[in-house]
């Protein structure tokens, strides 16, 4: 076991300083060598097999999309084989050339529906594990049936709630009205918005309420002696404290929300310009055998996730492996404790 | 944990005498929300199992419970003709081999990057961390053309490779937490007594480490069970469909419109024993949700 003896003092761990990966390196010079190849041992595994599943495609994909197939065919209406090196015109013709338009319409759908079922999200999951963390009997019972939304496939939630949404089904009925959910714009980008917030929030709601238990009765009851309203302790209070689990639940959503592919897939049906999201639009085009339109629009897909997830934890400091990163240094700071206690 | 429960329900018990509202009020309000709350998850999913139990012709009715109770919907499911075994057992296949391999690579790196000190920890969990932020779509269509030219369209490794590109992420997370919330000691005990750090794992860690490894395999197998969009893309042959692919493409066997009564009891039934995994470990589902934090 590697005891360090470099080990700054105990007590002098702050889990909010980020001057970890500093210190952090400095220290790891005294590993021993058998720990240091072990953990490669163990560690490799996992990175070859993400290597291969996630970085090769990664990369691939920003190669193929400098190419294009041949646009002929032979008799049979295969396409001959061979690409054609393009450059840069896949994605010039899907930013400002034929594909534009589609292009565009996808994207906004993607934005829109990335950030009215996220807000949607988190407003209702909050309030969900507000009224779950006062909750006096039945808590099992909720937190059961809480999971079920969450447990069930989205293409199955897709296909019920287009069952709820069909001409004579359930949702016309309560509202009193004739809406052709699947055909009208409007009425298509609700049911999808609907059905992604019943899955959803009530996931959102369980990681805000884990966050909520947290949170030490006493804060509460002080603020309370010191006269703070219902409204003011859950801004002054609940809100600050659980903001960074909620950060990280509002970041995962955001970027699952914007690879959103089955719900409108099932629920309304490939190629409506209502609802194509930016996955739809270029698995039409991978399933057309076009590989290198297909690898710009993933190309492009990668790339804005990649900028949205950085804009996240850069303007809002979501700490994705906080939690990780605390625990490393809590152990870290044990040995070392020790160490000083003797 | 089942002392914590129950001082928790205690403390909840004696709670409200100690409020100083009407107690009325604040015990009514947090009781109707959380009806609204059941109502809310459970409404939608209802309706579904409601409509599998009509009979195809009172499909569209829309009373509370069906007038005559049929199992005629699920017969049609089940019907040879339409192929759904099949898609169950491909699923079963897919989802089971994801869960173990993924088991199998990820406690190896969890159990590095709880317990072992090395170079590059934090960049290794990051990088995890991140490859499960790809959206799919993007990994797709590169492996979709490389395992065209393999010959594997329509096989299971074709569906199983790429659904490690998600489960591996939540599952190292995951294992992580868990084996760093077991005590250091026992492992440096059976080191002091001899063990190598592998020795001390496979005897020590694995054994203390079942719960932990428990609720991941149910949490990557539900995830494996609901992905849609790989086994959409990797395969177009029918036999080969999994169950979400299937029940997508479900026409149904006999000749309506649109077969929703078919419909909903297949989706009944691909969802009923995920809804039966968290009725009964829904406890350990949420701490392995909660922990991760990653879906």
């Amino acid at each position: 076991m590697s005891v360090e003896v470099t080990g700054r003092p105990p007590g002098t761990d702050d889990p909010e300083s980020s001057s970890a990966p500093s210190t952090g390196t400095r220290r790891r010079r005294s590993v021993k060598k058998g720990t240091g190849r072990l953990a490669a041992i163990l560690v490799s595994p996992t990175l070859i097999v993400l290597g291969l599943v996630v970085a090769y495609p990664i990369l691939s994909a920003l190669h193929e999309s400098l190419f294009r197939a041949r646009d002929d065919l032979d008799a049979q209406g295969f396409v001959i084989e061979g690409d054609v090196f393009v450059g840069a015109r896949n994605f010039t013709d899907i930013l400002f050339g034929p594909e534009a338009e589609r292009f565009w319409n996808a994207f906004w759908n993607t934005t829109f529906f990335t950030v009215t079922t996220v807000a949607l999200e988190t407003v209702l999951g909050v309030a969900m594990a507000l009224v779950m963390h006062r909750a006096l009997r039945g808590r099992a019972f909720v937190r059961a049936s809480i999971l079920v939304p969450w447990a069930v496939p989205t293409a199955v939630s897709a296909l019920m709630w287009r069952w709820i949404f069909a001409p004579d089904g359930i949702a016309n009925l309560a509202l009193g009205r004739q809406i052709l959910w699947s055909a009208d714009a409007v009425a298509a980008k609700v049911a999808v918005i609907t059905a992604e917030v019943w899955k959803t929030a009530p996931f959102v709601g369980l990681l805000v309420l884990a966050g909520l238990q947290l949170i030490p009765q006493e804060v509460h009851e002080a603020a309370r002696v010191d006269g703070a309203s219902g409204w003011s302790r859950f801004w002054r209070i609940t809100l600050p404290l659980i903001k960074p689990a909620l950060l990280v639940a509002v970041l995962f959503r955001m970027l699952d929300a914007l690879r959103m592919f089955d719900l409108p897939f099932v629920l309304i049906g490939q190629q409506k310009d209502s609802v194509e999201t930016l996955s739809m639009l270029a698995w039409t085009e991978a399933t057309n055998i076009q590989f290198g339109p297909a690898a710009a629009y993933a190309t492009i897909m990668f790339a804005y996730v990649a900028l949205v997830a950085f804009a996240f934890v850069k303007m809002l400091g979501a700490d994705v492996i906080g939690d990780a990163r605390t625990s490393v240094r809590r152990k870290r700071s044990a040995p070392a404790g020790k160490e000083a206690a003797r | 944990m089942t002392a914590a429960t129950t001082t928790r329900t205690h403390a909840t018990e004696t709670a409200p005498a100690k409020r100083r509202r009407p107690r009325q009020w604040s015990d009514a309000l947090p009781m109707v929300g959380l009806v609204v709350i059941v109502g809310y998850c459970l409404a939608p999913f209802y309706w579904m199992v409601v409509t599998a139990f009509r009979r195809p012709e009172d499909q569209f009715d829309n009373t509370l419970l069906p007038r005559v109770w049929s199992l005629e919907n699920f017969a049609a499911v089940f019907d040879p003709s339409v192929g759904f075994h099949r898609a169950l057992l491909n699923s079963v296949v897919v989802a089971t081999t994801t869960t173990v391999l993924t088991l199998i690579v990820a406690s190896l790196t969890a159990y590095a990057l709880a317990r072992l000190e090395f170079r590059g920890k934090n960049v290794v969990l990051g990088l995890v961390i991140a490859t499960s932020m790809f959206p799919g779509i993007s990994l797709i269509v590169p492996l979709l053309k490389l395992f065209s030219s393999f010959g594997w369209i329509n096989t299971y490794q074709a569906m199983v490779l790429p659904s490690l590109s998600f489960a591996l992420p939540l599952a190292v997370w995951n294992l992580t937490m868990f084996f760093r919330q077991m005590p250091v000691e026992l492992e440096q005990a059976a080191m002091v007594d001899g063990c190598t750090p592998a020795q001390a794992f496979r005897k020590v860690i694995v054994p203390l480490a079942a719960p932990g490894v428990f609720t991941t395999a149910i949490l990557t197998f539900i995830v494996a069970w609901n992905e849609f969009i790989i086994a959409l893309s990797m395969v177009n042959k029918e036999s080969m469909q999994t169950v979400t692919v299937a029940i997508s493409k479900f026409t149904g066997a006999q000749g309506f419109e649109q077969p929703f009564g078919t419909q909903m009891a297949a989706g009944v039934v691909v969802t009923v024993p995920l809804v039966l995994a968290v009725l009964v470990f829904q406890r350990r589902i949420i701490a392995g949700l909660t922990t991760g934090g990653v879906k």
